[in-house]
């Protein structure tokens, strides 16, 4: 990164916060029935009614908020998962972690009677997330950590954990009647009741892992060089591995299991605004939010009047980004 | 000053060095030679605190490192490993990493931080590098700024794994230079070398390491004499006198 893009950071991140407010304020309007940017004001400022007013506060509002916490909590665990295991290739759906998730999640609705799974499913998220992640760092650790290692890694992991999904929606079917909307991911049913305890978490990760963002930027400097500079290289890599399982959970626990946003985003985000932790969190957080909610109101608009699960419009942009990443790197430098 | 006693390093048990007794002391060069796998890195890694020791102690400045903290040891000895990852930073910035040691949470860079590392760019070097991304600095300068990092931590002791590895010659004769002047500073520098005649040519004492033990600690003169490098490197080490002092060769 030049010293001229050094000097341009804050305003690229502004940038990130003006795409992103952008984005809210058009997924807050764009629809089945859209709300014109008047009466969106007129609802802020207490004022409006009617239909406008019931649309945006029980439909909108929460799908927007989902979004833009999904998006941010997604990529910022990306660009944790992929600093700690120096790991460019390493996103939260690559390794597993959406699919852990899935399978705690699935297990969870089984097993408990309705009313406990729906509360108790965001701490599924985040154990089926948090197991998956220290499985992957035990593999890396016993196998190396080569970007190939870990992403053959999670093609295991993700495998055992569908199956493992299969294997609960199989044998008790009612378990999971949304189960294909949740595995699809799509934000479009989200109440604020899901969302208001994941944003907690995720505000809390974040913050928390900008606080640690100077031992994030020495642990990129390798193991043996981080240690020798006395950073306490176990415990910091577990701690930013949990607060990235956190997030990744606390996202799907609301969307279900979206792909790809972890992967893409810092990504970008590191091409333009750099590899220092807290720039790139801050990046990715902002980055994220405005990218999935763009792809939530391109899911809305595309075939409208009918939605697609915001889940596919991901994939289809997101599968193809991983290839080129594949092809243009050829594995190696990245 | 470290000293190492009865010192067993390896891993998973397995001893790769036995028994090692060992100073690094102020105003010296101490060049740890040995052959490919001998276990050079891995005693130094030990000496760090990086890899647990299988036996023996380590005591920095008369105490031993088992009670001494992660950040204690940082700020008494630094190191500068043989393999870097290198992030998209600029050079300044990765000299700051060598303050953290200092830094408590939540980790603020005060005023003397900076001072220390324009003092640490100065001294390796590396003061024009200062804004150059270290993505796009040749071997030699990177190493200049991973030197620089290692001064900034301001210890008493700064341990080097093959710093001259990947160099050409001018750089190679750059850093042992550096090494030279950082022990007249009154510092302990310790290196690992596998590159024999030009260890010989600038150590105060070299620590010869072969088949799993310390063989000798000595001056280069007296370990030239001793025939000891021939039989741990299977070669014949001899020497010229030159204007500038002895030079080694081996055949």
């Amino acid at each position: 990164m030049g010293r001229n893009r050094t000097r341009s950071v804050p305003l690229r991140l502004l940038a990130a916060v003006g795409l992103a407010l952008l984005a809210a304020a058009a997924s807050l309007c764009l629809g089945a029935v859209s709300v014109s940017p008047g009466e969106l004001l007129e609802v802020l400022l207490g004022n409006g009614g009617g239909t406008a007013r019931s649309i945006l506060l029980l439909v909108r509002a929460p799908r927007t908020l989902g979004c833009l916490l999904a998006g941010a909590a997604l990529a910022a665990s990306g660009a944790i998962i992929q600093t700690v295991m120096s790991n460019p290739l390493a996103a939260p759906n690559i390794i597993g972690v959406n699919s852990g998730a899935g399978f705690f999640v699935a297990a969870c609705s089984a097993l408990l009677p309705a009313g406990l799974a729906v509360k108790l499913s965001p701490l599924a998220a985040f154990l089926g997330a948090f197991s998956c992640v220290m499985l992957v760092l035990l593999i890396a650790e016993k196998a190396g950590s080569s970007r190939i290692v870990l992403v053959l890694a999670g093609v295991a992991i993700s495998g055992m954990f569908g199956a493992g999904t299969d294997t609960v929606v199989t044998l008790v079917p009612d378990a999971l009647t949304g189960y294909s909307d949740f595995r699809i991911g799509g934000l479009a049913n989200v109440t604020m009741e899901q969302v208001a305890p994941a944003m907690w978490v995720i505000l809390l990760c974040l913050a928390g892992m900008l606080l640690l963002s100077n031992e994030l930027d020495v642990l990129t400097l390798g193991s043996d060089t981080a240690q020798s500079l006395g950073l306490p290289v176990k415990r910091i890599r577990i701690l930013a591995l949990a607060a990235a399982a956190a997030l990744a959970g606390a996202a799907v626990s609301f969307s279900g299991l979206l792909g790809f946003v972890g992967l893409i985003v810092p990504h970008m985000v590191r091409r333009l605004i750099g590899s220092e932790a807290r720039n790139l969190l801050l990046g990715c957080a902002l980055g994220g939010a405005a990218l999935l909610t763009l792809c939530d109101i391109a899911a809305r608009l595309l075939f409208a009047p009918y939605e697609l699960p915001v889940g596919i419009v991901l994939s289809f942009a997101g599968g193809p980004f991983f290839l080129w990443l594949l092809i243009r790197k050829r594995g190696h430098q990245m | 000053m470290i000293a190492l006693k009865d010192l067993t390093v390896g891993y998973h048990g397995e001893a790769l060095l036995s028994q090692v007794n060992l100073e690094f002391p102020q105003g010296q060069v101490t060049v740890l030679l040995g052959p490919n796998g001998c276990g050079k890195s891995t005693l130094l890694k030990t000496v760090l605190g990086l890899l647990p020791p299988l036996g023996g102690e380590i005591f920095y400045d008369g105490e031993p490192i088992s009670s001494l903290s992660g950040g204690a040891v940082a700020r008494k000895a630094a190191y500068m490993a043989q393999n870097h990852t290198v992030p998209s930073i600029v050079a300044q910035r990765m000299v700051l990493h060598g303050r953290f040691p200092y830094l408590s949470f939540p980790r603020k860079y005060r005023k003397e931080d900076h001072e220390a590392v324009r003092r640490a760019l100065e001294t390796a070097g590396g003061l024009d590098l200062s804004n150059r991304p270290m993505q796009e600095l040749s071997g030699g300068q990177r190493q200049k700024v991973y030197l620089a990092m290692a001064l900034a931590q301001e210890t008493g002791t700064i341990l080097m794994d093959e710093p001259t590895t990947w160099l050409d010659i001018r750089h190679q004769l750059e850093v042992m230079a550096t090494a030279r002047a950082l022990a007249e500073s009154g510092r302990a520098v310790g290196l690992v070398s596998h590159d024999l005649c030009l260890a010989l040519r600038t150590a105060d004492r070299v620590a010869v390491l072969a088949q799993g033990a310390l063989q000798l600690a000595a001056p280069p003169e007296e370990a030239f004499a001793s025939g000891v490098l021939d039989l741990a490197f299977g070669v014949r080490v001899r020497r010229v006198e030159t204007p500038t002092g002895w030079q080694y060769y081996c055949e």
